[in-house]
């Protein structure tokens, strides 16, 4: 199917609002808008199939079941498992990885052991890892950008380290759009024996993953930012890692058989669900993996880097404008400062001529200060993103200039 | 450009944000305290030397932040020297009150600050006006935590 950006716009209610031009939305890094297919399922489901799951022996708590199973099938499709149980339904992200760390980190990280992240980690994937790291004795490495923000990778081989115990790494910076070379990363890290995570929030909804062929032992991503629901994330884990793993949280729904003295949890993924899930979240996650796997993920990469070189092209030609993070590999996120004008004026004025960025450190605060900047604005791109979204971005900034100046 | 942000970004706030006042380190402040905005980062250290009588007989600050929290602390300096403990308490008061009060209030006694009745149009800012004077708060009360506006 022939990529076409008018007729995507249309599926997002929120560019119909109003009768003045459209929101220029260029924070997608931060959340996605969400498609009508997506809201739909959720007013859908909430209509007509709620109940709780795994429980109910009635019709409706089956139907329920069942489609949130659905879901979980959706997503190993999407991202290219072997098999469903491998997937579990988190709350994004940052959960995931918090669930990496508590399950697999407390039982495979010691005294003396290190942990190899980079420095291009939002604060999801290197906040859990120094905490543990204090937690259990155990060394925190980063592996060291350049002043482009490219990755070292000669760098980041030296320190894998006979102590390294696991590599967790971006699969791309949501606060400058590097994107990482990651199978090199599987590959060097693989070749000691050391898994990998890959914090996928801002890959995912980017370019086609496939778990299987990156040979990655974690893949973790946010359902909000990939056009689905907030509050709703995945874990891929292979299933001999999770099978290995102790529970998360226990409770309800994760168990196989409670006594008073001692219980028997549940199998994978239920394992690591305690509780009731967020239902309706990991079924309207699914419908967002259908509607982008209906445009094709090929094609979605495609249109983004389309869009991404637009953007160099015209905040290019901006003299008193400087890009904050050069790398050769970049996708979806232009991060940038303007001589004389705090981000945060910057965003406050494109604002008001209904340019949407982000101003601020993009919780990643060791990136920036390694690339000397308090903070930057960041404009990042979506499926519904036009060249008109940009040209309105490179306008605004100018004025901006101009009130400054 | 809207109305809305003509009234934010006006003259007198460019002006503090391009030359800020008593932007430097004093020899040997009574007082100090340092003020930090953790959701974006911009930092504030106030100086105060208080007389005898505990009036403020000078005032300075450094730091790095936006156009709004930098003329907010360049326009306050201005504005508490040769005020009493009370008095400047007060005047923050006030100043709040501008800047999350309802649209008609009208506090008395700010002077110049009045330039930042703007900011009530952009809730999101308000922290950025109110850094320097939570700082100034902090190092008044002799306090030696870091202000926070979260």
């Amino acid at each position: 199917m022939s990529f076409d950006v008018e007729r995507i716009r249309k599926d997002f209610p929120i560019l119909q609002v109003g009768t003045g031009p459209p929101l220029a939305y260029l924070d997608t890094a931060a959340s996605a808008q969400k498609p009508q297919p997506v809201v739909d399922a959720l007013g859908d489901f909430y209509t007509r199939h709620y109940a709780n799951i795994h429980r109910g022996v009635y019709e409706l708590s089956a139907d329920a079941t069942a489609r949130y199973e659905a879901a979980r099938d959706k997503v190993r499709a999407f991202l290219g498992a072997a098999e469903a149980r491998e997937i579990v339904f988190v709350r994004g992200t940052t959960e995931a990885i918090n669930l990496v760390a508590a399950c697999y980190g407390r039982t495979h990280i010691g005294t003396g052991d290190e942990v190899l992240i980079t420095a291009l980690e939002h604060h999801a994937n290197l906040v859990p890892w120094q905490q543990l790291c204090i937690e259990r004795g155990a060394k925190l490495r980063v592996a060291p950008v350049d002043d482009a923000a490219h990755l070292d990778i000669e760098a980041f081989e030296a320190l894998l380290g006979p102590r390294t115990r696991l590599v967790a790494a971006t699969h791309v910076s949501n606060a400058v759009g590097t994107r990482v070379p990651v199978r090199e990363l599987i590959r060097l890290a693989h070749a000691r024996g050391i898994p990998v995570l890959l914090d996928g929030a801002q890959a995912a909804p980017r370019f086609p993953v496939n778990v299987l062929e990156l040979e990655v032992d974690f893949y973790a991503f946010s359902g909000h930012k990939l056009y689905g629901p907030s509050g709703i994330g995945a874990l891929y884990g292979r299933a001999e890692l999770l099978d290995a793993m102790p529970p998360y949280q226990t409770g309800g729904g994760m168990i196989e058989r409670v006594r008073f003295e001692e219980t028997t949890f549940a199998a994978v993924p239920e394992r690591f669900e305690a509780g009731t899930p967020n239902i309706a979240g990991a079924v309207g996650l699914g419908v967002a993996c259908d509607y982008l796997s209906s445009i094709g993920m090929e094609a979605v990469e495609r249109h983004e880097a389309a869009l991404l070189a637009h953007a160099e092209r015209l905040l290019g030609e901006i003299p008193e404008l400087r890009v904050i993070g050069t790398a050769a590999a970049k996708t979806g996120v232009l991060s940038f400062v303007l001589d004389g004008v705090h981000p945060h004026d910057v965003g406050t004025v494109l604002d008001g001529s209904g340019v949407a960025v982000r101003a601020g450190h993009h919780c990643a605060q060791p990136l920036m200060e390694r690339l000397g900047v308090p903070a930057t604005v960041r404009a990042s791109l979506g499926i519904y993103n036009n060249f008109d979204d940009l040209e309105r971005l490179a306008d605004a900034i100018r004025r901006c200039l101009k009130l400054f100046a | 450009m809207s109305a809305e942000l003509r009234e934010l970004y006006q003259s007198t706030i460019l002006d503090h944000n391009r030359e800020p006042r008593n932007f430097r380190v004093p020899a040997t402040p009574s007082h100090r305290a340092d003020g930090y905005n953790p959701l974006c980062g911009d930092r504030v250290t106030i100086y105060l030397t208080l007389d005898g009588d505990g009036a403020i007989e000078d005032v300075a600050f450094q730091g790095s932040g936006c156009a709004i929290s930098t003329a907010s602390a360049s326009l306050m300096t201005q504005a508490l020297k040769g005020l009493g403990r009370a008095e400047a308490l007060a005047l923050f008061d006030n100043f709040h009150e501008l800047l999350t009060g309802a649209p008609d209030s009208s506090p008395q006694d700010i002077g110049k600050l009045a330039v930042f009745a703007g900011v009530r149009e952009f809730p999101m800012r308000v922290k950025c006006a109110t850094l320097a004077w939570h700082a100034f708060r902090s190092a008044i009360e002799g306090r030696s935590e870091t202000a926070k506006t979260e």
